[in-house]
């Protein structure tokens, strides 16, 4: 049988095996869904919140950020918007990149620059609010 | 990046035309994944046309004909023909599942027959299943106990308890679930596949089994486990009705429930 691709002579049960389990992956796969749910009610607030002031004046829409109820949602909105990008982006670059540097490359800027918007989006609410 | 297309010695170019007997009424095109490893040649499909008046009425009907009367080079698994040894699992019509519970009739058009997706081709409609094998191997597919039997008899059940197999024991490891699943496509090295996964469950759920914690240990892994995005490809093409999806979410909610 001609297989050009057969680059290993150790065992399928080997290979099967691998390193074992990483004992890990549950935590992500949870929060994936605890974030998407929470993000349910918060992004039918946030549509309307906007919705509801399509006219306003930069006064009026900052005065609407400053409220502490809208602040917080906002901030929480936030918190969960970026933290479920970031995690749905992980599974992505899992599923397709291949080679142990580049998964790893792609994994880390995804996470770097979610979180850095995170941090200036959430400033900003936060200079507004404060 | 995960590759999306056949490497060039792979394509697949039209092969050989076998026509019917002259006289036959009912005809009904077979297109035929063939490969030889010994040629050195491209796979190729073949067309066979049956007289489906002198053929039974399944797919494997149809093969078992043009390996006796038209082509004895044609390789496929086939042994029980009833749907329960699991060999003739082969994609059908686009749809992996096994030759002999496929009706000829449920097919409109040609009878497009390939190997199971994805998998190293042995020789035209056999696959190389030692890999996925050993990852059923990997999940120990046996019971775990430390408590011996009674003396006197078996490891006893309720009724509820086995209640609770049902779904699982039903599978026959024709594997047309795993080879079915884009994730197991990309990832089949790491990510354990439906099939593998419905037989860790099958154990995880039996009350008889001590192990429990250690199989649910050996499966937490991003890629072993949680590869599975619940496509819900392995479900729809289970030639025997089962539900490896519903499978894999038991699992994962175990997980979530023992981290309290």
């Amino acid at each position: 049988m001609s297989q050009p691709t057969l680059r290993t002579l150790r065992s399928p049960l080997g290979r099967a095996r691998g390193m074992g389990s990483a004992k890990g992956g549950t935590h992500h796969w949870w929060m994936q869904r605890v974030t998407s749910v929470a993000l349910l009610p918060l992004t039918i607030w946030l549509v309307f919140g906007l919705a509801r002031m399509p006219d306003s004046t930069w006064h009026e829409a900052t005065a609407w950020i400053g409220r502490p109820f809208n602040a917080v949602l906002l901030l929480a909105f936030l918190a969960a918007a970026f933290h479920h990008t970031a995690s749905g982006l992980q599974v992505v670059i899992e599923d397709y990149v291949r080679g142990e540097t580049a998964r790893m490359g792609w994994l880390l800027a995804i996470k770097g620059i979610c979180a850095l918007l995170w941090l200036a989006a959430s400033l900003a609410v936060l200079r507004i609010a404060v | 990046m995960a590759t999306f297309t056949l490497p060039k010695n792979s394509t697949v170019g039209e092969g050989r035309t076998h026509v019917a007997p002259a006289g036959a009424k009912n005809v009904r095109s077979f297109k035929i994944y063939r490969w030889d490893p010994d040629g050195g040649a491209n796979p190729r499909t073949d067309t066979y046309d049956i007289d489906l008046d002198q053929c039974g009425p399944m797919v494997l009907d149809a093969l078992i004909k043009i390996k006796n009367e038209v082509d004895s080079t044609l390789t496929f698994r086939r042994s029980c023909r009833e749907g329960i040894c699991g060999s003739c699992s082969m994609n059908i019509d686009g749809l992996n599942t096994l030759a002999c519970l496929k009706p000829i009739e449920e097919v409109t058009g040609d009878v497009r027959i390939s190997p199971l997706p994805h998998m190293p081709v042995v020789k035209d409609l056999v696959p190389d299943l030692s890999q996925i094998y050993a990852q059923l191997r990997s999940v120990e597919p046996w019971l775990k106990a430390d408590t011996p039997p009674p003396p006197d008899g078996e490891r006893l059940q309720s009724k509820e308890e086995r209640a609770k197999l049902d779904g699982l024991w039903e599978c026959i490891l024709c594997f047309c679930c795993s080879t079915a699943c884009p994730s197991y496509w990309w990832n089949g090295d790491r990510y354990l596949g439906p099939a593998v996964l419905l037989q860790a469950y099958r154990w995880i759920a039996d009350s008889r089994d001590e192990a429990t914690g250690d199989r649910l240990d050996a499966l937490e892994d991003p890629f072993k486990l949680y590869r599975c995005h619940t496509i819900m490809n392995c479900t729809r093409t289970c030639p025997k009705g089962l539900n490896p999806a519903q499978a894999i979410g038991e699992i994962k909610k175990l997980m979530v429930e023992r981290q309290g």
